[in-house]
């Protein structure tokens, strides 16, 4: 349906887009008692590292193999060991991710070929995983980082199943950098009562959902063990969350032979329809009363909040897939969805529900977002919102203006209907009280003659 | 590169550092940049550095010459306060792709320039290096003369890619970019035997705003601040000024004690934390003017502001006293200095029991020595897991610290306190060391400490009677 287009400015203002390698590095967050590395300079990794700390408002595990100037010229061989073997006495994880930046890329380290040798100079840290994930930051964006490192993951651990997988109830999801924390909670609740066993990678509940730890971790706090990676193979069915979770799933299905089924969103009453049918089938356990009653309350909520969606202008800027979910939902309710702005390509752009979408920034928001009802996009956007007078939805990474967004859920019958009570009363808190002059026509403001109704 | 490299050497060898005359020559040759321990390091590069430096002029743009991840996740992120213009709040950068690593980005970056002085008439544009275009060899020294002169506006290059060293360089490299192409390079409409710079000052949670009234009071004109809360063309008239006060002294002092090499300006160290700094910062900008000729009637009054503020401030403090008295404080500052608060917390009856001085020149040390006798620990480099166990012994009461280590306090179930850069408010001059204490007391009385580290309910080995008590 939609037009993709290509914004061809020279300068990007007020940038939408976040990096490749801190997408990455997210996602290796998800993985219980794992440190992320980025090699590149340091500022690669605080500008990360302080991002996550204002979104999340927790201890971000984050290193840097600290490039100087000569050892960029050189190659980083020395760095990567010595950051690795820093990691490994200091922290001693199970897993130390490693990102490439625009720095290591650009001078070509071969960052597979140095964990070859780092392996076979320290038999000491054969317990630890090594995984690396190629992230140059001038290609590709947030939501592209975070796939990759999946892949990686995926590649580097998982096993061939030993024993035939068909009477598993174990079962894989994939989440989309643009599931929060208690968007897991609530899938993990789901999924639960469909007497699975639900393996998330990456899992962020375990991790960044806000708990206070018995113990001071410098690792991260929870989310999936490597073991349990290692044990992917043997699940009955992989579930993939957001387009940018397929090439994860085809990595995993020729693997192991798990097949896969990819869900573009769980937002909105349809999505969620779908999602219940399928966990049914492949469960054989019927849709669970408990769903059957959110699934009502949501059909109510449509009613009762239908009234203030229908004809609403929205402007949504977001990564590709957290952008599909935003905008079909809205598109749903009854919304216009009046610009839509994107930070990398996608399959899923072409059936975003507006007439066009653009590859761009947050100034292009601005200009496009002029008249509309509601702006919806991350905290970046609120100095566009000010500006325009519009009021501004917040959603994605970062949120550092308000508090509890790892706890925003957007997924299932529940969270589509408290999205629809938390939008609809951001439209009926900004409603324009009517007033003598809202019904005088146009022409008649532009002719001047208001001041002649109006008695003076 | 053997440009940028010619300058990080002369800045390490900086005659006004104290630190730095103290070394032996040898030592002094090798800098002040300390290796960095890849796995084991923390903190920001010489680009984030530069860009807390200079982001304050708030009527410029600027522009960083980078791929997305140096501008795209830190822009809005500093809390530098502006009295009028909010350019310098927009972000722009030129988020170069592969296309220019293999063609090169100077025919980019010259473009983004035209650009936004084209969309945002910018009183001036300065152009941040970062590494990856300095590895493909961008000369963005020739594109901002060249841009300067097709586009009629100041132009200034800062050479600060990440790899050269820490956000302290970055901060010394920014000084640098401004002594080359800006300070100097217009002149006032007038001067007065009044005028001063502040050198250093980045206007965070609007902290200059809490010592201005005070100047303004006695009819000392900020010329200009550098840079919080500065307009472009004031850093560029900056050269009259009769005295300047150097406030965070490792930040800045290349320009402090070169402004006074070329243009005869005496300068001071000076603190605006705590209540003796404050009036030890008012009398020696005061003795600075009056040598250079303003009147002498100047010191009088001077001391009598003085008198006046400090008897409000320790009167404001006063009623906290009772509160606080004899609550422990683990006190780790990054670039306001320990000694000068530690004064003021003592003065609220709050006892220091451990303090950082990782920052700390060795006459700091002294002086903190001096104040806190043997009650409190020096620590150097504290680990956040020693940090922890500190406090879940609770052999502290609170902790006043950056955004760093504030969930090793929270996690423990800690009070804490920002004092960081990124902290929400303002602690400069009398007004600032009133709020400090008032902030540290609302974090101590906070009613959620007690509720919050009751044991749950199943950790209770309470007889169940009690417990049915309890919900009846």
């Amino acid at each position: 349906m939609a037009r993709v287009i290509v914004s061809h400015k020279q300068c990007v203002v007020n940038p939408l887009k976040m990096s490749q390698p801190i997408g990455a590095a997210l996602a290796f967050m998800g993985v219980e008692g794992t440190m992320p590395l980025l090699h590149g300079s340091q500022g690669c990794t605080s500008f990360g590292l302080v991002l996550f700390v204002r979104h999340f408002r927790e201890a971000i595990p984050l290193q840097t193999t600290a490039m100087s100037e000569v050892a960029t010229v050189l190659g980083g061989f020395d760095n990567v060991e010595q950051a690795i073997v820093n990691i490994a006495s200091r922290t001693k994880p199970a897993l130390i991710g490693i990102c490439t930046t625009g720095v290591s890329e650009t001078k070509g380290d071969d960052l597979n070929g140095f964990l070859k040798l780092i392996r076979a100079n320290h038999p000491e840290l054969g317990h630890i995983a090594l995984i690396d994930v190629s992230t140059p930051d001038f290609e590709g964006s947030f939501q592209d980082g975070w796939g990759t490192a999946v892949t990686r993951m995926i590649e580097e651990l998982v096993e061939a199943p030993l024993l035939d997988s068909g009477l598993s109830r174990r079962i894989n999801v994939l989440p989309g950098c643009h599931i929060s924390p208690g968007d897991i909670d609530e899938l993990r609740d789901i999924f639960e009562a469909f007497s699975l066993d639900p393996f998330f990678l990456p899992d962020l509940s375990g991790s960044l959902d806000g708990h206070i730890p018995e113990e001071f971790t410098p690792t991260t706090l929870g989310g999936i063990s490597v073991d349990q990676i290692r044990r992917m193979g043997s699940a009955c069915w992989t579930v993939a969350i957001g387009e940018q979770m397929r090439g994860a799933a085809i990595t995993l299905e020729h693997r192991t032979g798990v097949p896969y089924q990819l869900f573009d969103r769980l937002t909105g009453l349809v999505a969620n329809d779908e999602l219940m049918g399928f966990l049914s089938s492949i469960s054989g356990v019927p849709v669970p009363r408990k769903y059957r009653r959110q699934r009502s309350q949501l059909v109510d909520a449509m009613l009762d909040g239908h009234f203030h969606f229908g004809g609403k202008k929205v402007a949504v800027a977001a990564e590709p897939d957290l952008l599909a979910a935003m905008t079909h939902w809205l598109h749903d309710m009854g919304c216009e969805i009046q610009s839509a702005i994107t930070t990398t390509e996608s399959p899923v752009l072409e059936s975003i529900p507006a007439k066009e979408v653009l590859l761009g920034d947050l100034e292009d928001l601005e200009i496009r977002a002029a008249g509309a009802d509601l702006i919806v996009t991350h905290s970046h956007g609120r100095q566009a919102a000010e500006r325009l007078g519009i009021p501004h939805f917040r959603v994605g990474i970062p949120v550092f203006d308000r508090l509890g967004a790892g706890q925003q859920v957007t997924v299932g019958y529940r969270g589509t209907r408290d999205l629809i009570f938390d939008v609809g009363n951001l439209f009926m808190a900004n409603m324009h009280e009517p007033t003598p002059q809202t019904w005088i026509p146009q022409h008649c403001i532009e002719h001047d003659l208001v001041a002649l109704r109006v008695p003076q | 590169m053997s440009t940028l490299s010619a300058k990080v050497q002369s800045l390490f060898d900086e005659p006004g550092c104290a630190t730095n005359q103290a070394k032996p020559d040898k030592d002094r040759k090798k800098g002040c940049n300390k290796l960095l321990a890849p796995g084991a390091a923390a903190g920001g590069c010489a680009f984030d550095g530069a860009k807390i430096a200079l982001q304050p002029i708030t009527d410029a743009a600027h522009l960083v010459h980078g791929p997305i991840n140096c501008e795209g996740h830190s822009w809005d992120g500093r809390g530098s306060k502006s009295s009028g213009p909010l350019l310098y709040r927009t972000s722009f950068t030129t988020a170069i792709t592969e296309q220019d690593i293999i063609f090169g980005g100077e025919k980019h970056l010259y473009k983004a320039i035209k650009e936004v002085v084209e969309k945002y008439n910018p009183a001036a544009v300065f152009v941040y290096q970062t590494c990856v275009p300095a590895m493909i060899g961008d000369d963005i020294e020739a594109v901002c003369k060249a841009a300067a002169m097709k586009l009629g506006k100041p132009v200034i290059p800062v050479n600060v890619p990440g790899f050269a060293g820490s956000k302290n360089l970055g901060n010394k490299l920014a000084g640098e970019a401004l002594l080359d192409h800006v300070i100097g390079t217009e002149e006032p409409a007038e001067t007065t035997p009044y005028d001063i710079n502040i050198i250093g000052e980045y206007n965070l949670s609007g902290e200059l705003w809490q010592v201005k009234p005070l100047l303004d009071e006695l009819g000392i004109r900020i010329l200009a601040c550098i840079s919080g809360d500065a307009r472009y063309h004031e850093v560029a008239r900056s050269h009259r000024a009769r005295a300047a006060m150097m406030v965070c002294s490792k930040a800045m002092i290349n320009v402090a004690r070169k402004m006074e090499d070329r243009y005869g300006i005496p300068f001071f160290e000076g603190s605006f934390y705590g209540i003796g700094d404050m009036s030890d910062a008012l009398r020696k900008i005061s003795q600075l003017l009056v040598d250079r000729g303003a009147p002498a009637e100047l010191l009088g009054r001077t001391e009598a502001v003085i008198a006046r503020e400090e008897a409000r401030a320790w009167q404001r403090i006063a009623p906290f006293k009772e509160r606080l008295a004899g609550k422990r404080v683990l006190l780790f500052t990054g670039g306001v200095k320990s000694w000068s608060v530690v004064a003021a917390l003592q003065e609220a009856g709050l006892v220091i029991i451990g303090t950082s001085t990782k920052k700390s020149t060795p006459d700091d040390k002294e002086r903190i020595k001096e104040l806190v006798k043997d009650d409190a620990h020096m620590f150097d480099d504290l680990k956040p897991r020693e940090m922890y166990k500190m406090l879940k012994e609770a052999r502290a009461d609170i902790m006043l610290s950056g955004g760093r280590t504030q969930f090793v306090a929270l996690k423990a179930k800690m009070p804490w306190l920002d004092i960081n850069q990124e902290r929400h408010h303002a602690y400069a001059g009398y007004e600032g060391m009133v709020a400090l204490v008032s902030e540290i007391d609302k974090a101590l009385s906070s009613p959620i400490w007690e509720q919050i580290r009751r044991p749950a309910p199943w950790e209770f080995a309470v007889d169940r009677g009690e417990l049915q008590l309890h919900i009846a």
